[in-house]
C-alpha cells in the first residue's frame, strides 16, 4: 500500500535551499553562517527521513510513502512526474545518503577552515547532497537519471575544486567525460524500455509501473534475438560501471583524489560510487528477467575487485589505496546483485559507507596534520601523536577486512555466501582471495602510516596535531556504526537473523539459492584469508621492513605493472584518445575546415578574381580594336542572316 | 543598256566595304571620321538606289535626314577631337587609350 | 543612266575612296573624300534624285568638308609619320572589311530582282514631291531633328571653346 506523506519533498527542499543560502548569501554571510547552514539543512533532511522512516516501520510490509511533487512531461500518452516514493530500499538508501553526509558536511567545516572559497564548496555540497536524494527517492527512472547526472555535475564541480591546478582541472574533465560515456549508455536503456513498453500501450516509466508490466520485458528485442530485459540491462549496467567505477570505465575514479578529502569520503566513497549498485536494486525485476546480463554483472564484478585490490597493494599514495579500495569493495556490491542477492548487495552498500567515510576522513585527518602529505612514504610512528585519528581508522580498518563482529563482516560474508549459493563457485574463490589482499593492503596502509620509524619531514614534524573536535566527532559517530552497524543483519538463526534482509525482501524480491554449503564453513574461508592477509602485512611492515624494498626489486616487471596501475591509463589515451584528438585536428580541423570549406569558399573567391584579371586585357582602350571586335560581330550576324537567305 | 539598281547597290557594298577598312587601318582620327562618312555616303547610295526601284519617294527623304544627322554627328565629333587635341597634342588613335585596363 | 557611264562614275567612285584611305596628308585624304562625293551626287541625279543630289553637294560637299578642312588647320595636321599599326591590326582589319564585302555582294545578288525600273510618277524625286512626304509623313521626324539640330550646334560650341582660365599660360594658336 502507498500512503501520501508531503514531508518528502522536505527531504529535497532542504538541501535545496542550502544550495541557494550558499550561492547567493553565502559570501555576503560570512563563514560562520555558511558553517552553520551547510551541515545543518543535512542534518535536518535526515531528520526528516528518519521521521518518514519510522512512519513506514509502523506501516505493513511492502508499504511505501510517496508524494508527487509536480507533473514533468506530458507527451500524449506519455507522462512522467517529479515524484517521489519511500519504501524500504531508498529508505535506506536515504538515510546513508543524508546521515553519512550529514556528518561529512560537520568534518568539511573543520576541513576546510583555511580555504577562502567555504561558500562554493558548500554550493557544491548541498547541491550533490540534492541530486543524490533526488536519484534515491525518484519514483521513476527518468527522474532518477536526473539525480544521476546532477551527481555527476557536482562530482566534477568539487574533484577540480581547486580549478587553478591544471592537473586537478583535468581530472575534474577526465571524471565528468568518462562518466558520459557511461550515461550514454544508461541512456540508450532508457529508450530502449520506453520503446519497448512503449510499442505494447505501456507509457510508463515508473518503477512501480514497469514492474507491474514486466512480462514485456522478457519479449525478444531487436536483431540480435535477446529480450528487452538483455538489451536494456547491459545498457544501463554501462551507465552503472561509469558511475560506480566499474571495469571498464572505473580510470577517472582513482585520478578524482585531487579533490578536497571530505568530497572523496562522500562522492567517491559513500553515495555517488553505489548509485550504479542502487539502480540494480530497484530494478531487480528486469535484471532478473536477463540471467546472461546477471552474470556478466557478477563477472565483471569479481574481476574488477580482483583488479583493482592488487593495484592498491603497492600504491604510495594513502588516498590512492582507498580509492582503489573503493573501487574493489563495489566489485563486492555488484557481485551481490549480480547472483540476484539485491539485498546482500545494499548492506555492504550500507556497512562500505560506514567504514570507507571513515577511513577517507581519517586519511584526511592524517592529511590535516601534515599540511597536505599524502605520501605514505613519507608518513609513519603517527599513533601516538594522532590517537583519536589512529583509534577509528584502526576500527574501519578492521571492518574492511570483515573481521567477525564489525559491520564488514556481516555484509561482506553474506556476499560470499550468496556467490556460493548461487554456483558461482569461481568467482567466489576471486572473492575470497580478494578479500586476503583487502586486509593486507589496508593494514599495510595503517602500519606504514602510524607505525614504525617516523619518515615525516621534519618540518612538519614538528606541528602536528591531532584535529579538532568538528573533525574529531563525525570519525567516532563513524567508528560507532562500523563497529556495531552490522549487527542488524546477523546470520539466520541468531537473534532477530536477516532483519535487514527480511526488510528490505518486499522490495528486492528474495534470493533463491541454487547451492546449499554450510555456512559456517565458508565463512572460516573468508575469515582465515583475512587473518593471512593482516599477518603478512604484519610481516613486511613491521617486522621486516626491508622485504617490500627487496621484493620490489626482484620482480621489477610485476612491480612496476602495479604501481602503473597495469598501463591502463596509457592503453586508453592511445586507443580512444589519441584517434579521438586526429580526428578532430587534422582530419576534421585541418583537413575539411581549412582545406575544404576554406578552400572551397577562398577558391572560388580566388577563381573569379584570376578570371577577372585575365579579361580585363581585353580592354585596350584602342578604339580600333573595339571597331575591329564590333566588325566581326556584324560580319557574323549578316553571315547568319545570309545562311537564312540561302536556305 | 539601263543599269539596274542592284548595281548601284553593289557599288555602295564596295564603298562601305572600303569605309570600314578606312576605320580599322587608319590611325588618324580624322581620316577615320572622314572614313565614317564615306560609309554613310554608301548607305546614302544604296537607299536613293532602292527608292528608284520601289518607286517611292520616301528612300530619299530618309537620305535627306541622313546627310542632316552626318552634319551634326561631324560638328560634334571634330568639336571633340579639339578638346582632346588641347590636352594631349596628338590625334593619333593609337596614343589615346587611357580607358586600358 | 546609261552603261558607260555608269563605269565611269562607278570607277572614279572606287578609286577615289581608296584614296581616301590610302594617302598620307590628311588634306589629300579630304580631298578624295570631296571627289567621292561629288561622284554620289552626280550617281544620286542618274537615279532620278534631282533634289537629294544637289543637296549632298551643297550640304555635304560644301558644308561638311569645309568644317574638316577647318579642323585640319587648326590642328596643324602635319603628315603622317610611317603607319607603325600593329600588323595583326591590319590584317584582322582587312579580312573583316573583305567578308564584309562579300557578304553584302552576296545579299544583293540574291535580292529578287526588280527586274529594272519601275514606272516612276512625274516629278519624281523634284522638290515638290520631297516636300509633300517631308510635311506630311514626316513631319515629326523633321521637327525632331530639327532639335538635334540646336543640340549639336550647342555641343559643339560648348566643347572646343577655350577653357575658361589659362591665366599665365602662353596662349596657343587655338
Amino acid at each position: 500500500m502507498t500512503a501520501s506523506f508531503p514531508a518528502l519533498g522536505l527531504i529535497l527542499l532542504l538541501p535545496a535551499l542550502g544550495v541557494l543560502f550558499n550561492l547567493f548569501l553565502g559570501r555576503r554571510c560570512g563563514r560562520a553562517a555558511v558553517n552553520f547552514v551547510g551541515p545543518a539543512v543535512i542534518f535536518g533532511a535526515f531528520a526528516v527521513g528518519c521521521w518518514a522512516f519510522a512512519t513506514l516501520l509502523t506501516m505493513p510490509r511492502g508499504a511505501a510513502l510517496a508524494v508527487t511533487l509536480w507533473p514533468w512531461i506530458e507527451a500524449g500518452s506519455f507522462h512522467v512526474d517529479f515524484a517521489l516514493r519511500m519504501d524500504a530500499l531508498s529508505a535506506v538508501m536515504t538515510l546513508i545518503v543524508s546521515g553519512v553526509g550529514a556528518f561529512i558536511h560537520l568534518y568539511s567545516v573543520g576541513y576546510m577552515a583555511h580555504d577562502e572559497d567555504y561558500a562554493r564548496f558548500f554550493t557544491y555540497m548541498n547541491l550533490f547532497m540534492f541530486s543524490m536524494l533526488v536519484l534515491v527517492l525518484a519514483d521513476n527512472l527518468l527522474m532518477m537519471f536526473v539525480g544521476w547526472e546532477g551527481v555527476g555535475l557536482c562530482s566534477y564541480l568539487l574533484i577540480s575544486f581547486w580549478y587553478s591546478n591544471a592537473e586537478f582541472a583535468y581530472n575534474g574533465r577526465k571524471a565528468f567525460v568518462v562518466n558520459r560515456i557511461g550515461d550514454a549508455g544508461f541512456i540508450l536503456g532508457i529508450l530502449t524500455l520506453v520503446y519497448a513498453l512503449g510499442s505494447h500501450g505501456v507509457w510508463t516509466l515508473t518503477f512501480t509501473g514497469m514492474q507491474a508490466h514486466r512480462e514485456i520485458l522478457g519479449t525478444t528485442w531487436g536483431p540480435l534475438g535477446c529480450s528487452v530485459a538483455t538489451v536494456a540491462g547491459l545498457l544501463l549496467f554501462l551507465g552503472a560501471t561509469g558511475k560506480s567505477a566499474q571495469i571498464p570505465l572505473y580510470v577517472w575514479l582513482p585520478d578524482a583524489m585531487v579533490g578536497p578529502t571530505p568530497v572523496s569520503a562522500l562522492i567517491h566513497a559513500a553515495t555517488m560510487v553505489t548509485a550504479g549498485v542502487y539502480m540494480v536494486a530497484r530494478l531487480h525485476f528486469l535484471f532478473i528477467m536477463s540471467p546472461p546480463t546477471m552474470n556478466l554483472i557478477a563477472t565483471i564484478a569479481a574481476l574488477t575487485a580482483f583488479f583493482a585490490a592488487t593495484i592498491a597493494l603497492v600504491q604510495p599514495d594513502i588516498k590512492r589505496v582507498l580509492a582503489y579500495s573503493t573501487i574493489s569493495q563495489i566489485g563486492y556490491m555488484f557481485m551481490g546483485v549480480g547472483v540476484g542477492a539485491f539485498a546482500s548487495g545494499i548492506f555492504h552498500v550500507m556497512t562500505h559507507a560506514f567504514f570507507k567515510a571513515l577511513l577517507f576522513l581519517c586519511a584526511g585527518s592524517v592529511m590535516h596534520a601534515l599540511d597536505g602529505e599524502q605520501d605514505m612514504n613519507r608518513m609513519g610512528g603517527l599513533w601516538r601523536k594522532l590517537p583519536i585519528t589512529y583509534a577509528t581508522m584502526l576500527i574501519a580498518a578492521l571492518a574492511i577486512s570483515a573481521l567477525p563482529g564489525f559491520s564488514g563482516y556481516f555484509s561482506k560474508d553474506l556476499i560470499l555466501e550468496s556467490v556460493y549459493d548461487s554456483g558461482h563457485v569461481g568467482l567466489w574463490l576471486l572473492g575470497v582471495i580478494t578479500a586476503g589482499l583487502t586486509s593486507f593492503y589496508i593494514f599495510r596502509l595503517i602500519f606504514m602510516t602510524f607505525h614504525g620509524t617516523s619518515h615525516v619531514d621534519p618540518q612538519r614534524a614538528a606541528h602536528i596535531h591531532e584535529s579538532p573536535p568538528v573533525m574529531t566527532i563525525p570519525l567516532l559517530v563513524l567508528a560507532l556504526f562500523a563497529t556495531f552497524g552490522g549487527w542488524i543483519n546477523v546470520p539466520g538463526h541468531f537473534l532477530w537473523g536477516d532483519a535487514f534482509v527480511r526488510f528490505l525482501a518486499p522490495v528486492t524480491g528474495n534470493f533463491k539459492p541454487v547451492m546449499e554449503a554450510s555456512p559456517t564453513m565458508l565463512s572460516m574461508l573468508a575469515v582465515a584469508a583475512t587473518v593471512i592477509g593482516i599477518a603478512f602485512a604484519w610481516l613486511l611492515y613491521i617486522r621486516q621492513p626491508q622485504l617490500p624494498g627487496r621484493m620490489a626489486e626482484t620482480a621489477t616487471g610485476l612491480y612496476r605493472t602495479l604501481l602503473r596501475k597495469y598501463y591502463i591509463d596509457e592503453l586508453y589515451n592511445t586507443l580512444v584518445s589519441r584517434p579521438l584528438f586526429w580526428i578532430a585536428g587534422p582530419a576534421l580541423a585541418r583537413g575539411v575546415d581549412q582545406q575544404g570549406i576554406d578552400g572551397l569558399v577562398d577558391g572560388s573567391a580566388m577563381t573569379v578574381e584570376n578570371s577577372g584579371e585575365a579579361v580585363r586585357r581585353v580592354e585596350t582602350g584602342n578604339v580600333q580594336h573595339y571597331v575591329l571586335v564590333y566588325l566581326f560581330g556584324a560580319v557574323a550576324i549578316a553571315a547568319y542572316y545570309l545562311y537564312l537567305v540561302m536556305r | 543598256m539601263i543599269v539596274p539598281p542592284s548595281w548601284f547597290m553593289a557599288l555602295g557594298a564596295v564603298l562601305f566595304a572600303i569605309g570600314v577598312a578606312g576605320v580599322v587601318l587608319r590611325r588618324n582620327v580624322i581620316v577615320m571620321l572622314m572614313s565614317i562618312e564615306l560609309m554613310l555616303n554608301a548607305v546614302n547610295l544604296t537607299f536613293i538606289a532602292v527608292s528608284r526601284a520601289l518607286g517611292s519617294v520616301d528612300g530619299q527623304v530618309i537620305v535627306l535626314f541622313v546627310i542632316t544627322l552626318a552634319a551634326a554627328e561631324a560638328a560634334i565629333g571634330l568639336a571633340i577631337i579639339i578638346a582632346s587635341f588641347r590636352n594631349r597634342e596628338t590625334v593619333n588613335a593609337d596614343e589615346m587609350n587611357l580607358m586600358r585596363w | 543612266m546609261p552603261l558607260g557611264l555608269f563605269i565611269f562614275l562607278a570607277a572614279l567612285a572606287v578609286l577615289s575612296a581608296l584614296g581616301v584611305i590610302l594617302q598620307r596628308n590628311p588634306v589629300h585624304c579630304l580631298m578624295a573624300l570631296v571627289l567621292t562625293l561629288l561622284d554620289i551626287a552626280v550617281l544620286f541625279i542618274g537615279l532620278g534624285a534631282v533634289t537629294v543630289g544637289f543637296l549632298q553637294a551643297i550640304v555635304y560637299v560644301g558644308a561638311i568638308m569645309i568644317l574638316f578642312l577647318f579642323v585640319i588647320w587648326l590642328l596643324n595636321l602635319r603628315v603622317e609619320q610611317r603607319p607603325s599599326g600593329h600588323p595583326a591590326l591590319k590584317l584582322f582589319g582587312a579580312i573583316g572589311a573583305a567578308a564584309l564585302f562579300a557578304e553584302l555582294c552576296t545579299f544583293v545578288i540574291k535580292a529578287p530582282s526588280t527586274a529594272g525600273l519601275s514606272t516612276v510618277p512625274a516629278g519624281f524625286g523634284s522638290i515638290a514631291s520631297i516636300a509633300q512626304a517631308l510635311f506630311t509623313n514626316y513631319l515629326i521626324a523633321f521637327e525632331v531633328t530639327s532639335l538635334l539640330l540646336l543640340v549639336a550646334v550647342i555641343g559643339a560650341v560648348a566643347l572646343a571653346r577655350r577653357p575658361a582660365n589659362i591665366a599665365g599660360k602662353q596662349s596657343r594658336s587655338l
